[in-house]
């Protein structure tokens, strides 16, 4: 049971053309496992998580599949996906804790969300009493109205809702970007509590903050210009990252303790490309310290170490791929 | 109403390299969600001028395509046609004495009156021109207190804001007509000036309620904040910052003001308390009430000056509707 | 004397119907900032900071207290006098795209400032004061000149509004969390910019959310909680050696890329207790995992601010409120005292039907936020009580 994304691509309308946002992405998530999905803006991290879910309505799903269970998921098709949604997917978006109806009491909030997607609010209304009081809130919060809760509640409250069905992937949509420090955590703690019990069976967490994936994630893929870069263990990213686009991020983090008179960081010069009219070879090329001849052709993504993944060439010369022909590329350094 | 909120949230306005929001409570009005910041950042440059160049460019784009636009413009523009050069095709002269109560015919495109026997069709021609100019000076009045009661209301705040709100609520209780009555009393003629202005004048408040709406609204932003750090003043800031951000609204206000103004002096018209002199749609149908049209089996005495008046009323507020499509991208239907 | 000097500065708000109720969101805030100075004002979110950024630049009024600039009390200055102040203090606020006017061209900000600052210069003169500030902030003016907002990248929008403060003689410069909103590889080259500008002699109060970053540039930090200050000093002894809980529960919550939450031994801060529990082994939830360390206990709590209603402070009837030890600090603090809710008396028919708010001077009296205590040379802290 896990998810499989193979040669995903999406593109949004537009006046000018499509803007390609994500562009051809294949990857897997094992059962259990906590998959971050980082990158800055504009790399498509958030329409790859969120088209697994919900296709807006200026997105459009050019090619590629996405196997969750061995099923195929219709993410182009609205009215298809309506049967996976909550049940087999579902997702915490950003700004949890305005994601609720003020209009409505939870209890028949969520009562009216479990009933369309064909379950009895019956049997699941024990099991969504049981996770209230795990998470630390109060009974009555089924009577209560959004606005009676503090934001920290609501926080709370939406993430139980989502995984009320026990899907089998959750996406977290920037959850912990909006919050203060010691709410961040408290979140992810309890991301980490819901897998553990078995509420979600794989998560997908979209942030841009690698070192809240350090704490929570088991793997993190870094993506770039709507390719993905990398793909390991996080301790692996952390400690031992291959693409140059990686290293440099992870070398513009500040750290409690690191001032700037002892360890000045530096930034990444430049700005990604134009996902309208993307650059052919690696995409990266224009503001990577490394780049030579070679990466005017595009990298493929390949496994260099046990687990490891990379697109780029400079690391496939430093490393042979794991199980393919020898590294001998032919590149000039 | 669309006024521009917060940064774009659509694929073709594009700001670059931000990320999403900040931290502690959401900035909802902003709406930065991460959608919208990494489609922002995808193309940077791909965006269009801002609203300086490109922009324009692509409201007229939308503009063009937009069918109750387009019709409602199309229908409007007849009747302005009409209403400049109406009075000069008429056949009759609108005080011609002629054979009263005929059919409508080829000679009488609208018949005659009764008993006077003037022409109804070169009435409504020059009657048209009359509901224009009046609906014109009504919205321009209405229009420019309004702006001014609401802006100064919606930036101040404060002492003055409750003071014009109060005058703007004791507005809105005093009825129109009454007043109207009231002062025709000590009025020997009434000119079309006369009713455009008072039309104006007390029109006017709901109007000061939701420019003070908006104000408040992009009072809070932050370029409002850099102006006045800038040592900018209030009225400079008001001029030149707030109000080009509610442009596409305050066209709007004007457009219904414009038809709402129409119908207003209809009113008053049909009531004989119209103009003294001139000739306007209301007192085209004021007169065959008079005559008792209706009684009389006169259909074409009422019916083409009301439909005029409908045509030209509907027609602008379904080109509004079509305008707010146009300016606020999320009502487009693409 | 500092250049910036900011003395129990307190800000209330009216809420409720009928403003009945206040909310105080400052709480008798103190502190300096000197010339060549970063000074991070630390706090999360209802803490107060941006709060009290708008004060100081006096975009919103303050409700007792002062904001003495080179000796003087601004805070009472009228918008006339205002200008001059800005010519020595400005803004850069969080949202890089919100402040500019989407409709003109960016570089309209300077415009604004010529206008109003620096009437006499034209074309050529101006030109080259446009270039050299976009030289000290690291912008070719080929890049950004010219262009719409949304043509320009986020750190690019940024340092455009740093340059624009460096027109005029800028001596401090309030930057409230001016980076949160770009990317990570763009935020460092913002913040290098600001230690430059630093050591060539400009104050900085920089305020964030963020403690990593606040430890990275900044010489003094101070810890805000609920409007009060709970911990300031010398960034090293503060971080190093944080002594109040609260600083110690944002510390060991910052996720750090090689160290857990809830670290086991390596890279604690000293004095925080080693605690237990490492990643994934199913902790209570909504619960801060280190033992030992006493965190709030509601650590979802929103940064909410002490609340008063009348009736809970305003005795009906019985001797008005006691004007507080406060008020005598008060009293000797310059020419044209401004009227306060400390002065206006209260009418007998008010008292009689509980209608007059309760003064700022009671509900801070009420309030219990402790004074600062110095633990070690430059390193102050509030005593604990229960929060």
């Amino acid at each position: 049971m896990s998810l499989k994304v193979d040669n995903l691509r999406i593109a949004y309308r537009t006046l000018r053309g499509d803007v390609r946002a994500v562009d051809g992405v294949s990857f897997s998530i094992a059962d259990g496992e906590i998959m971050g999905l980082a990158g800055e803006s504009g790399c498509g991290k958030s329409t790859l998580g969120n088209s697994l879910v919900f296709l807006e309505g200026r997105m459009n799903h050019v090619s590629g599949t996405v196997e969750l269970d061995g099923v195929n998921l219709p993410i182009a098709d609205y009215k298809a996906m309506n049967r996976h949604r909550l049940r087999d997917v579902s997702v915490v978006p950003q700004y949890a804790m305005s994601a609720l109806n003020p209009t409505r009491k939870i209890g028949r909030m969520t009562a009216d969300l479990v009933k369309s997607r064909g379950a009895d609010y019956r049997n699941v209304l024990e099991e969504f009493k049981r996770r209230i009081d795990l998470v630390g809130l109060p009974q009555n919060v089924l009577n209560m109205y959004p606005f009676e809760l503090s934001g920290g509640m609501r926080q709370r409250t939406t993430m139980v809702i989502s995984t009320l069905l026990n899907p089998s992937l959750l996406i977290g949509d920037e959850v912990t970007s909006a919050l203060d420090v010691t709410t961040q955590r408290a979140v992810g703690e309890m991301l980490m509590e819901f897998r553990d019990r078995g509420f979600v069976k794989s998560m997908i967490v979209i942030t841009h903050d690698l070192s809240v994936l350090a704490q929570i994630a088991d793997t993190i893929l870094v993506m770039y210009a709507g390719k993905l870069a990398e793909k390991a263990s996080s301790n692996t990213i952390v400690d031992r990252p291959l693409h140059p686009y990686t290293q440099l991020l992870l070398g513009s983090l500040p750290e409690v303790g690191l001032r700037y008179d002892e360890a000045p960081l530096t930034g990444i010069p430049g700005r990604p490309p134009s996902l309208l009219n993307p650059p052919t070879g690696c995409r990266f090329r224009d503001r990577c310290p490394f780049a030579f001849d070679k990466c005017a052709e595009e990298p493929p993504f390949v496994e260099l170490r046990p687990g490891h993944e990379v697109a780029c060439w400079k690391a496939m010369e430093d490393n042979a791929p794991v199980n393919s022909e020898p590294a001998s590329q032919g590149a000039e350094p | 109403m669309s006024v521009n909120t917060g940064p774009p949230s659509t694929p073709e306005d594009f700001a670059g390299g931000t990320s999403p929001g900040p931290t502690g409570s959401p900035v909802l009005a902003r709406s930065v969600g991460a959608g919208g910041a990494e489609l922002a950042a995808m193309a940077p440059s791909a965006g269009a001028d801002g609203f300086g160049g490109g922009r324009r460019w692509e409201f007229l784009h939308f503009a063009l395509r937009n069918p109750k636009l387009m019709i409602g413009l199309c229908v409007e523009l007849i009747f302005v046609a009409v209403a400049l050069f109406g009075p000069l095709l008429a056949p009759y002269s609108p005080t011609y004495h002629g054979t009263p109560g005929l059919h409508p015919s080829a000679q009488h495109l609208f018949g005659t009156t009764y008993p006077f026997g003037t022409d109804v069709f070169s009435q409504v021609l020059y009657g048209v021109r009359d509901s224009y100019v009046v609906g014109v000076l009504g919205a321009l009045f209405a229009g420019a207190v309004g702006l001014v009661v609401g802006f100064a209301a919606g930036y101040r705040g404060g002492v003055l804001d409750e003071i014009l709100q109060l005058f703007t609520n004791v507005m809105i209780c005093i009825p129109q007509l009454v007043l109207l009555i009231v002062i025709s009393a000590y009025l020997t003629t009434r000119g079309v000036l006369f009713e455009g202005i008072f039309i104006g004048v007390t029109g006017w408040p709901w109007v000061a309620r939701a420019v003070r709406a908006q104000t408040f609204t992009l009072r809070e932003r932050d370029f409002v904040d850099l102006a006045r750090l800038s040592g900018r003043r209030a009225v400079s800031i008001v001029v030149k910052d707030i109000a080009p951000n509610m442009a596409s609204y305050i066209f709007l206000v004007f457009v219904l003001l414009f038809a709402s103004s129409m119908l207003v002096a209809v009113n008053f018209d049909f009531l004989g308390l119209g103009p003294t002199n001139g000739l306007s749609l209301g007192d085209i149908m004021n007169q065959s009430t008079l005559w008792s049209a209706l009684d009389l089996h006169m259909w074409w005495w009422f019916i083409p000056p009301g439909a005029a008046l409908t045509l030209m009323v509907l027609a602008l507020y379904i080109a509004n509707v079509g305008l707010d499509e146009v300016f606020n991208p999320k009502l487009r239907q693409t | 004397m500092s250049m910036l000097e900011i003395r129990d500065a307190s800000k209330v708000y009216r809420t409720g119907t009928f403003g009945g109720e206040l909310k105080l969101v400052l709480r008798r805030v103190s502190f300096n900032i000197d010339r060549g100075e970063v000074v991070s004002l630390i706090g999360q979110s209802g803490s107060g900071k941006s709060t009290l950024g708008k004060i100081i630049l006096r975009l919103s009024p303050l409700s007792a207290g002062s904001v003495n600039f080179e000796g003087t009390d601004i805070s009472t200055w009228a918008k006339g006098q205002l200008r001059d102040y800005y010519r020595h203090v400005q803004g850069v606020f969080q949202d890089p795209f919100s402040s500019y006017n989407p409709l003109y061209k960016a570089d309209r900000v300077f415009e604004m400032v010529r206008s109003v600052y620096f009437p006499n210069l034209h074309g050529r003169q101006w030109h080259d004061k446009i270039e050299s500030a976009l030289e000290s902030v690291a912008l070719n003016p080929g890049d950004v000149l010219n262009k719409f907002p949304h043509q320009l990248s986020g750190g690019q929008q940024q340092r455009l509004l740093i340059a624009r403060a460096l027109l005029l003689e800028v001596k401090l410069l309030v930057a409230d969390e001016i980076i949160s909103m770009l990317d990570a590889s763009t935020r460092v080259d913002v913040l290098n910019l600001l230690v430059d500008l630093k050591r060539k002699g400009l104050g900085i109060l920089f305020i964030t959310h963020d403690l990593s970053l606040g430890n990275y540039i900044s010489d003094k930090s101070v810890i805000l909680r609920e409007g009060a200050i709970v911990e300031m000093g010398e960034t090293q002894k503060v971080f190093g050696n944080p002594q109040h809980s609260y600083t110690q529960s944002l510390l060991t919550a910052v996720p750090q890329l090689h160290r857990r939450w809830a670290g086991a031994g390596e890279s604690v801060p000293a004095g925080v207790p080693a605690a237990v529990a490492v990643n994934g082994s199913g902790g209570a939830l909504g619960q801060a995992h280190v033992a030992n360390v006493p965190v709030d206990d509601d650590v979802f709590r929103d940064g909410e601010a002490r609340r008063y209603s009348k009736s809970s402070l305003y005795p009906p009837r019985s001797s008005g409120p006691h004007e507080p030890a406060h008020d005598a600090k008060r009293a000797g603090s310059g020419p044209g005292p401004r009227p306060s809710l400390m002065d206006i008396p209260d009418q007998p028919w008010q008292r009689r039907f509980g209608l007059a708010a309760p003064k700022l001077g009671a509900i801070l009296a009420a309030d219990g936020t402790q004074a600062l205590v110095e633990c070690e040379p430059g390193h102050f802290v509030a005593v604990e009580d229960e929060l």
